[in-house]
């Protein structure tokens, strides 16, 4: 199971804003350990957002994301006191899943 | 005799079975009623810009840096954390892509936005020296770019 992620979502105008900070070390696999061995590729591949049942975004990440990725993105709709879902998995099969509910 | 021998099979079996269900298990968080699509991992893997952009099915996208707003710093004194925000006014926009052409992956994020998502993404990436931030977006079946250079400073000490 992976660490939690710190998530705030609030409502404006009609439009909600999530922001996604996730705890994850992103290895590339292409960086080397003191000994010089590979450290192995270990990143989040897949990241979903979801409110009432429905996605409201589906991202793929490589390599190239930084470690403890941040996410941010907006839907329409959305009140207060309702929840947003994220989930991600990463390239071991890892995988975390995180509510949160929407503020004003 | 046997009857010990399939004892054993049984159980490695069935510790195996517990493990796929444990993978399984886990997948299925990202796997509700919508299909979602596959890790692209042709894209994903791909060295150059023009070979990812094949991979998502985007050659050729059309220049265009008027209606795709690409927010990156000029200089990044942390080529580990360099900030990336894309957003577009074009209508219907179906998916946003962020790649980094002198990465030894360029493809950093591939975004689905259904509708009623905003076609506006913010997210960090790693940059291993100055390169171009690429911004692929497609709108209505059809794609656009556009790229700005940010120059990585040595050492992480800025000025």
């Amino acid at each position: 199971m992976g660490k939690p992620m710190k998530i705030r979502a609030s409502v404006k105008d009609g439009m909600t804003e999530v922001k996604i900070l996730m705890q994850h070390d992103m290895e590339t696999g292409l960086r080397k350990d003191a000994d010089g061995s590979l450290i192995p590729a270990w990143f989040i591949t897949e990241v979903k957002a979801e409110y009432q049942g429905r996605v409201v975004l589906d991202a793929q990440f490589g390599q190239s994301i930084s470690k403890n990725p941040y996410l941010m993105f907006s839907f329409k709709g959305g009140s207060a006191g309702e929840k947003v879902m994220i989930s991600w998995v990463d390239n071991t099969g890892d995988s975390r899943s995180d509510e949160v509910t929407i503020s004003a | 005799m046997s009857k010990e021998i399939d004892l054993g099979r049984r159980k490695a079996l069935s510790t195996g079975g517990i493990g796929l269900l444990a993978l399984f298990g886990g997948a299925s968080l990202l796997r509700p009623s919508e299909a979602l699509a596959e890790w692209n991992k042709p894209a994903f893997t791909s060295k150059a810009v023009d070979e990812a952009l094949s991979s998502l099915g985007a050659s050729n996208p059309e220049e265009n840096s008027a209606l795709i707003r690409l927010t990156v710093p000029e200089i990044a004194e942390n080529g580990a954390v360099v900030p990336v925000g894309i957003s577009t006014s074009l209508p219907n926009v179906e998916q946003i892509a962020i790649m980094v052409d002198k990465n030894p992956n360029v493809l950093a994020a591939v975004f689905n936005i259904p509708e009623g998502t905003a076609a506006e993404v913010t997210t960090r990436v790693k940059m291993g020296k100055t390169a171009h931030v690429v911004a692929l977006v497609k709108a209505d079946g059809k794609y656009y770019r556009t790229s700005k250079e940010v120059k990585v400073t040595a050492g992480g000490c800025g000025g």
